[in-house]
């Protein structure tokens, strides 16, 4: 089981408090995590990578086992930590509140 | 019950949405919100063939657009398709430098519901484009003609973007659509968006290097009233203009007003010649002229205006009104309604003789819609 952390703003919209636990199949990759929690929450499609280039929005990051991966290829395979479920995949906003 | 006679005020802010219901007497306000708080809520519209279809149109810079949907009057709220994507290859339009640059979605400005049915929407865009659903927003196309017009690689953005931020549908033939971006100016269909004329002549802006060019005007706002469609009224980025032939030309009617810069324009319910603006300092100064907030009003459609200032604050007052950010109501009393940039909602049930603020301390006013209920 796949452990997720939403930033705030996409919890509230997605109705979930804490973190996602998701089943992902194949490869634990960014991609196989985004296609799995879109899948589960419709309304997050669009809102962490564009639809149409399916690139990671530019104020998301995403972090895991204190790495940050965000400019790691979407199909890159991430840690056996995130795979395993021992450690989250974090999607955090950056500080560009106001 | 939401359906008895009373308006209801949609307000789209910075931080969220509001909606302010009141009676006909339109003097104690009930205030709900925010809802989809912190997100920025560019706008919101009801569906004129069923009051409790409510769409809005939310944002933020960390997860883009999503498009929300209410049927039962801003109760609750569920998401929608937020996927809009040109058709084609989009091309490229002018950067503020005058080099050429991708046409790229960013945000929806503006929510129109069709008059007749309550699952068609335009969504006006930026970059500017315009889009539709048919579906009550579970899938959104291009109307493509108007980007594929011809002068599309030579719209630049104004200050805020290269936005679509009017859509008007003309009551007496909804073929026949109006349409505003900054800055490249208004475009008419009369094929139900098939194909688009721009409708500029008669604007000259000193800005631009040629000032009377078919595109590239910076209009803020056009306006109608739904019994006379074929007469509309425009704030430019400088000069209050109006046409009386459908767009094909138009004449300035700034007349005696202390300056023309402003951003909304607006029309009485009940009387197709009285109209209100609210003058601001300039392009530069976004706000009232000396401090003192100033609706003003002209009864003979142009040319000759009327401060209103009854209610309003007449000094130190640096607050912006901005384009979407006034409506009116269709009462017997005609109400107007304004949004500003210091989170002021202000209401006039009296067609802007008596003003008095709903709210004063919201997040920035991005827009103000007003629904009147049977």
């Amino acid at each position: 089981m796949i452990r997720v952390v939403l930033p705030g703003h996409l919890r509230d919209l997605a109705h979930v408090n804490g973190e996602v636990e998701l089943e992902v199949e194949g490869q634990v990759t960014q991609r196989s995590i985004l296609d799995a929690l879109e899948a589960r929450y419709p309304m997050l499609s669009g809102t962490m990578r564009d639809h149409v280039t399916q690139l990671r929005r530019p104020f998301l990051r995403f972090f895991a086992c204190s790495e940050d991966l965000s400019h790691e290829l979407p199909d890159t395979p991430l840690p056996e930590a995130v795979a395993s479920g021992a450690e989250p995949f974090l999607i955090v906003g950056a500080i560009a509140g106001g | 019950m939401t359906n008895k006679s009373g308006v209801r005020v949609l307000v789209g802010t910075r931080k969220g949405a509001f909606i302010l219901t009141s009676d006909e007497k339109r003097t104690k306000w009930d205030v709900s919100g925010p809802h989809f708080a912190g997100w920025e809520i560019f706008h919101m519209k009801g569906s004129p063939a069923d009051p409790d279809r409510l769409y809005a149109s939310q944002f933020s810079g960390w997860s883009g657009q999503l498009i929300q949907r209410s049927n039962d009057g801003g109760k609750t709220w569920a998401p929608v398709n937020n996927k809009f994507v040109y058709d084609g290859v989009p091309g490229t339009h002018q950067w503020y430098d005058g080099t050429p640059h991708p046409w790229e979605f960013k945000r929806v400005w503006h929510l129109e519901p069709s008059l007749t049915d309550p699952d068609t929407v335009y969504a006006g865009i930026e970059d500017a484009a315009l889009f539709r659903t048919t579906d009550g927003g579970q899938s959104w196309g291009e109307l493509s003609g108007l980007r594929g017009h011809g002068s599309g690689p030579h719209w630049q953005p104004g200050a805020g973007g290269m936005c679509l931020h009017t859509i008007l549908i003309d009551p007496s033939d909804p073929a026949r659509i109006f349409i505003a971006i900054s800055a490249a100016g208004a475009f008419r269909t009369d094929d139900a968006g098939e194909t688009w004329k721009p409708i500029n002549r008669g604007l000259r802006s000193e800005y631009i290097p040629d000032p009377s060019a078919e595109v590239g005007h910076c209009v803020h706002r056009i306006a109608m009233h739904r019994s006379r469609p074929g007469t509309l009224f425009m704030q430019k980025h400088w000069d209050v203009m109006r046409s009386d032939d459908a767009g094909d030309q138009w004449h300035e009617v700034s007349g005696n007003l202390p300056t023309d810069f402003g951003f909304v324009i607006d029309v009485h319910a009940h009387e197709p010649e009285t109209i209100y603006v609210v003058p601001i300092k300039s392009d530069a100064e976004h706000y009232p002229l000396e401090g003192k907030l100033r609706v003003y009003r002209s009864k003979t459609g142009g040319n000759e205006w009327e401060a209103l200032t009854k209610g309003l604050p007449q000094s130190d007052c640096y607050v912006n009104v901005l384009r979407d950010a006034m409506a009116i109501d269709a009462l017997d009393s005609c109400g107007v309604y304004f949004g500003t940039t210091g989170g002021q909602v202000y209401a006039s049930p009296d067609g802007g003789d008596n003003w008095a603020p709903i709210v004063r301390d919201l997040p920035a006013v991005l827009s103000v819609e007003v629904q009147t209920l049977a």
